[in-house]
């Protein structure tokens, strides 16, 4: 298997601080990832350069047979292939559900209005809103507005999606219904690179688990490496989040 | 000479006068629009030089009188053997002064919709062109209402200036009747009734719209 996702020795400042000091990382196709650590470690401006949302300083990223590190990237069929979710959603609150799930398919893949539609219905019945399809984003819930926002990355049938902290924004009991959406992706056999901070579903749903600190890779390892921390930063990390 | 008297001819006159007015306003209103959007997509523009040569170009116009403005294009073109008649010389000046105003209205409106708007659509594969069509223009758009509206007020005001080049609207009508009937402050004042009357509508839908896309506003 080759990776579809490679950070090979990635650094990335902004002005004199560095954020990341050298990240190598493959995510294989069909794996989940999830990648952990503290605020300010990195992780999220990691996850935000593999889809060329920040240009690296030096290194290399390769995603999907693009190489993200290359200036000359043409950006769009980068993200043809990378779909990606943010912590505050991002729905375009002039537009109804449906269609801000048939906008991309319609304006970038120009299919036809129809199809379109019966793209954004498969979906949102996979996150579990078919209903919901002619309502405005703002008379939905947190949880429901952050599902949506995952249908519509879901209705470009990316190879890739990446998560980042997609559930920080969301009040205790509406985070369940997102990360059972993006375990159901997982078993699917989506790939994922997902930054959070629930470690439960870091330790359930994660092939992999990478834990960032101070902008390197700390430490790599499946669900046990949260019981048995190797390294004293993780330990430490482990201990304050419980 | 003897003063004539006032008439009711002379209110049709004013009244002649105030179809110019609104004439005047719509050309400057649709014109400085078309050049205002054009120039605001400028000064939103990936390229730092493409930004910056228009904002020094908008800033020069919004520096200089509209009646400066008024004259370089009536006066200035004649020396270059352009005999302009002055409703275009007018039209073109306030079309050069509403431009200038409205790019940075709008452009303001357009920045005020959060970036990572921006973001999402250009992660969906959007173009830049098709984000902004897309996504930034219609909820910009909103924005724009209530404080585009409001500066209609000020062109409707301003178009008084044309009088200066002898476009005859409702400033200069009331001058010329002025003229023969002495009458000043009753034939001003009816002028001045006049202007009321067409930009106090606009002023108090320009605060509706600004109350009722408050509350309907994500």
């Amino acid at each position: 298997m080759s990776a579809v996702i490679e950070l090979k020795d990635v650094h990335k400042s902004f002005g004199q601080v560095e954020v990341l000091k050298g990240v190598s990382l493959a995510v294989e196709r069909g794996e989940a990832i999830a990648v952990i650590g503290r605020s300010g470690s990195g992780k999220s401006t990691a996850l935000r350069c593999v889809n060329r949302l920040e240009t690296i300083q030096s290194g290399e990223i390769n995603v999907c047979g693009h190489p993200v590190h290359d200036p000359k990237l043409d950006v769009r069929k980068l993200r043809l292939d990378v779909g990606i979710v943010f912590q505050s959603y991002n729905l375009f609150p002039h537009l109804t559900v449906e269609e801000n799930i048939m906008l991309a398919p319609v304006t970038v893949k120009k299919l036809r209005k129809a199809e379109a539609r019966a793209l954004a219905a498969q979906a949102l019945a996979r996150v579990g809103l078919a209903e919901k399809a002619q309502s405005y984003p703002e008379q939905l819930s947190g949880g429901q507005q952050q599902r949506v926002a995952i249908a519509r990355s879901l209705a470009m049938q990316p190879q890739v999606m990446l998560f980042d902290e997609v559930t920080s924004a969301l009040d205790p009991e509406l985070t369940g219904e997102v990360l059972r959406v993006m375990e159901d992706l997982a078993k699917g056999g989506m790939t994922m690179l997902v930054v959070t901070h629930e470690m439960g579903f870091a330790r359930k749903v994660a092939d992999r688990i990478v834990y960032m600190h101070q902008g390197r890779v700390w430490e790599v390892g499946d669900g046990s490496m949260l019981a048995n921390p190797q390294t004293p930063e993780l330990r430490a990390f482990m201990a304050h989040d419980l | 000479m003897l003063a004539q008297p006032f008439t009711l001819a002379h209110v049709g006159y004013m009244l002649n006068g105030v179809l110019w007015t609104l004439a005047l306003s719509a050309l400057a209103f649709v014109f400085g629009g078309i050049a205002g959007f054009g120039v605001m997509l400028l000064r939103i523009s990936r390229f730092r030089a493409v930004r910056i040569a228009s904002l020094v170009v908008v800033q020069i116009v919004q520096g200089i009188p509209l009646l400066v403005i008024l004259f370089a294009v009536y006066f200035g073109l004649g020396i270059f053997g352009f005999q302009v008649a002055p409703i275009i010389a007018a039209g073109v000046a306030m079309m050069i002064y509403s431009a200038a105003f409205l790019a940075e209205i709008w452009r303001g409106c357009v920045e005020a919709v959060p970036r990572t708007q921006f973001e999402a659509a250009e992660c969906l594969a959007l173009t830049r062109w098709e984000a902004l069509r897309k996504v930034i223009l219609p909820q910009a758009f909103r924005l724009a209402i209530p404080p585009t509206v409001g500066f209609m007020v000020q062109v409707v005001k301003s178009t008084s200036l044309a009088s200066v080049v002898g476009f005859v609207e409702l400033t200069r009508a009331a001058q010329i009747i002025n003229n023969s009937t002495f009458q000043s402050f009753l034939v001003f004042g009816i002028a001045g009734a006049f202007y009321f009357a067409i930009c106090w509508p606009l002023s108090a839908w320009s605060r509706t719209l600004e109350r009722k896309l408050h509350v309907g506003r994500h």
